[in-house]
């Protein structure tokens, strides 16, 4: 992997790549004005569309727009569709993975997966061994996240399978980008992604355990306050389902059912996007108030299902994903598409050793951390940051995990006094049922900051339009 | 539909209707201060305080009641959940709980009022700037009623946003004739005569009912049909009569479990003021007669959060 930055837009000799050259055209006739103008009228439509993101631990900007740039990504066709095969393959093992662990165990005996890795692991969810799910399939949902290293090749930075989010902007910065600039989607033929909700609708009808009527499918929410309720409650809305709260649904005679102003009705499917601790306080967290009390009663008798199903989170554990291309070997036979970020566990003595020598160079993560919370970006942090990370690292070294710092492929957004290449990543999202599938796209975030290469949203990142072109 | 979401909708309606009547309620007792002798300056004041049941709460933050601590209290306090404030602030949080079953337009409009409302300079509001505001209030409310009407399915949420709306509006009419009277005919046997001109007008046209009463009457304003129209009146869309009609319609449309005691009461209120005589309702008191509405107004709230918006 070399040190360089790979840019979307240009070659290294300043040439515009192939499938820049009508947005870089455009862009050319963008007078500052103008850009001004239309950022002026996105903010404006974000903010009267309400579509906000809350962020934790900061009351003032209890609801903040994520930055919207009006640059878009772009993708060639052949790139993507190399892409989707990886995605859909690496998916498949990881369904597949999560299927044999809660049966067989074939894979921890060949070896191939340390066993006290996955068994020990807090997310491995006993009350789901031996349970048979639709279609082995237990990830439905699935959110990629891939960045492009120095030569421009993609890596999977990491998996997330138990409640990705942020489908909702890939399809609203699609609908705000034609709305915007409707001229600029007459110069390139971008591929449609708009039928995402309904993929998704027919991807949890399919795992409904009552075959012969159309099934009821919901949508749980924690609530408003949740950083993601405007997503929970777009895709309710796309897909013409309920979006419920824990407290409209409860558990009668071995089914679930909410509550209705014509009485109750039984749920087949519940799309959560509630952690597994908080589904069921019978089972889990007592104290919960969000989930449903005798919900996992329910769901292992199989009179509902739940998407994704409990205990994904040992597939996606940052401790698990060194694992991910030999589950690829193992189950499907074939050489992963997708390649891997190269990774030491801490856990390993002789891991750690190299870690704390090269700590400054390194990004060293949490095994369970999300959203860009609780990691360590060498280069970026101060001496004392480093010490410290040091202390915390020494103290319980199986909770991290390191990895080169990536350079991130950069691409063109506008910034404060014109145009500047900011570091960029994808996710795509898989959907599983009785197949897999996609929409070509997925949703590019950008680190605003110059130089920067933290792009989650809660940490001042913002979107771009992802577009695959033919 | 989920109780827990019509819940939100019933009463986004209703707080967006109570920001309207609290608007016009103000607006005209800026109006009627205008002129009038101290005395009737004062109960004019006083009389929006009646009319909300918050003389209280208003005593204990304000030592005196001029225009201007009215409007503060009414509009913009925070603290009071009736001021257009607080409606308007919690018309759009009940619209951000349910808004994937309104539509975005819907939304639009409630949240847009909110960013605005935020935006609005309070000194204006108290001084020179009143009559504007209570105007751009209305003006959302129109808005807000129809764009509902105009974009919404006829479905659930549809009937509990009408629900909503109407029994709100038949609550504020009720009481804003019922306090008005008092003040404006304390007593009975000036029933008939032609009274303080501007003082009629002004009530009238609170419920934008002035020129329907040219139009009904071509007469001077006589006490009993401005009781009349606001009361029995089903052409006029701010009567109880008319209230009562949307509340019944609605109420027919939705569906529901062991909800007869709810659709019972609705339409015996709504058979009542069909059948009812003004001279009769003089013979017995308005007075009484619209306390025993406002009664059954709130009874019927009740019953309908209990049969359909309850958790139990």
């Amino acid at each position: 992997m070399s040190d360089a930055q790979f840019n979307e837009m240009y070659l290294p000799d300043g040439t515009v790549r192939e499938h820049y050259a009508p947005l870089a055209e455009w862009i050319a006739t963008m007078s500052p004005e103008r850009v001004a103008e239309k950022r002026r009228e996105a903010d404006m439509l974000f903010h009267r569309v309400g579509i906000t993101f809350a962020v934790y631990g900061d009351e003032q900007g209890a609801e903040r727009l994520i930055p919207f740039d009006t640059i878009p990504r772009v993708i060639p066709r052949a790139e993507w569709d190399m892409l989707e095969r990886g995605l859909k393959q690496r998916v498949n093992a990881l369904n597949r993975f999560l299927h044999d662990i809660y049966h067989g165990q074939e894979i921890l005996k060949a070896g191939v997966v340390p066993a006290e890795q996955v068994l020990a692991n807090e997310a491995y969810q006993v009350a789901m061994i031996g349970l048979d799910l639709p279609h082995q399939v237990y990830s439905h949902v699935a959110g990629i996240d891939l960045v492009r290293d120095g030569d421009g090749g993609y890596v999977v930075l990491e998996d997330n399978l138990r409640t990705p989010s942020g489908v909702s902007y890939m399809l609203e910065n699609r609908r705000m980008m034609m709305r915007l600039f409707p001229e600029l989607f007459a110069r390139q033929s971008v591929l449609p992604i708009e039928h995402y909700p309904a993929l998704l609708l027919d991807t949890l009808r399919s795992i409904s355990p009552r075959a012969p009527r159309e099934p009821t499918v919901v949508v749980l929410t924690p609530g408003p306050h949740n950083s993601a309720y405007f997503e929970h409650a777009f895709l309710a809305q796309q897909m013409g389902v309920e979006l419920v709260e824990g407290a409209d649904l409860f558990v009668r005679d071995g089914h679930l059912y909410m509550r209705a102003t014509a009485g109750r009705q039984r749920v087949d499917v519940v799309y959560r996007r509630l952690d597994d601790a908080y589904l069921d306080p019978l089972a889990f967290r007592p104290d919960s108030l969000l989930g449903v009390p005798g919900l996992l009663s329910v769901c292992r008798a199989g009179n509902v299902a739940l998407s994704n199903a409990m205990g994904t989170g040992v597939a996606d554990d940052k401790s698990t994903y060194p694992y991910v291309p030999d589950m690829i070997r193992f189950y499907l036979g074939e050489e992963p598409i997708l390649a891997n970020v190269p990774t030491w566990q801490c856990r390993r003595p002789e891991d750690l050793a190299l870690v704390l020598e090269r700590l400054p160079e390194l990004v060293v993560k949490e095994v369970q951390g999300s959203g860009g919370y609780g990691m360590l970006i060498g280069p970026a942090a101060k001496k004392k940051e480093i010490e410290q990370f040091r202390a915390r690292l020494t103290a319980n070294p199986a909770n991290y995990i390191a990895q080169p710092t990536l350079s991130l492929s950069s691409c063109p957004t506008f910034v404060e006094g014109g145009i500047g290449a900011r570091h960029i990543d994808l996710r795509p999202f898989v959907l599983s049922g009785r197949d897999v599938k996609m929409v070509p796209g997925g949703l590019t975030r950008v680190a605003l900051a110059e130089g920067s290469l933290v792009v989650n949203s809660s940490q001042g990142g913002g979107t771009k339009d992802t577009w695959v072109v033919d | 539909m989920l109780s827990r979401v019509a819940d939100r909708v019933f009463w986004m309606s209703r707080q967006m209707e109570r920001a309207e009547n609290m608007a016009r309620i103000l607006g005209v007792t800026s109006n009627v201060l205008l002129f009038g002798t101290k005395e009737t300056r004062e109960q004019n004041l006083l009389a929006p305080l009646s009319i909300t049941e918050s003389e209280e709460a208003f005593f204990e933050r304000h030592k005196q009641l001029t225009s201007r601590t009215l409007i503060e209290f009414l509009a913009l306090d925070e603290s009071n959940p009736s001021s257009i404030y607080s409606c308007l602030k919690w018309a759009r949080e009940n619209a951000h709980a349910a808004r994937w079953q309104i539509t975005s337009e819907m939304w639009e409009t409630l949240n847009t009022t909110w960013i605005e409302m935020r935006a609005i300079k309070r000194d204006r509001v108290t001084g020179a700037g009143a009559t504007e505001f209570f105007d751009w209030v209305k003006d959302r409310s129109h808005l807000f009623r129809g764009v509902t009407y105009g974009t919404i399915m006829r479905g659930e949420t549809f009937n509990f946003s009408r629900l909503g709306t109407f029994l709100e509006r038949a609550d504020n009419t009720a009481r804003i004739l019922d306090v008005k009277y008092h003040i404006l005919l304390p007593s009975v046997e000036d029933v008939g005569g032609a009274l303080d001109y501007y003082q009629w007008a002004a009530l009238l046209r609170s419920v934008s009912s002035f020129e329907t009463y040219r139009a009904l009457y071509r007469d001077q304003i006589f006490p009993i049909k401005v009781a009349q129209m606001l009361i029995l009146e089903r052409r006029m869309p701010r009567s109880l009569a008319a209230c009562f009609e949307q509340v019944t319609q609605a109420l027919d449309r939705i569906k529901g479990q062991s909800d007869h005691t709810v659709k019972r009461l609705a339409n015996e209120i709504n058979v009542r003021l069909t059948h009812a005589d003004i001279e009769e309702i003089f013979q017995g008191g308005l007075h009484e007669y619209l306390t025993v509405c406002l009664e059954d107004i709130s009874e019927l709230g009740s019953r309908i959060q209990r049969s359909y918006l309850g958790t139990v």
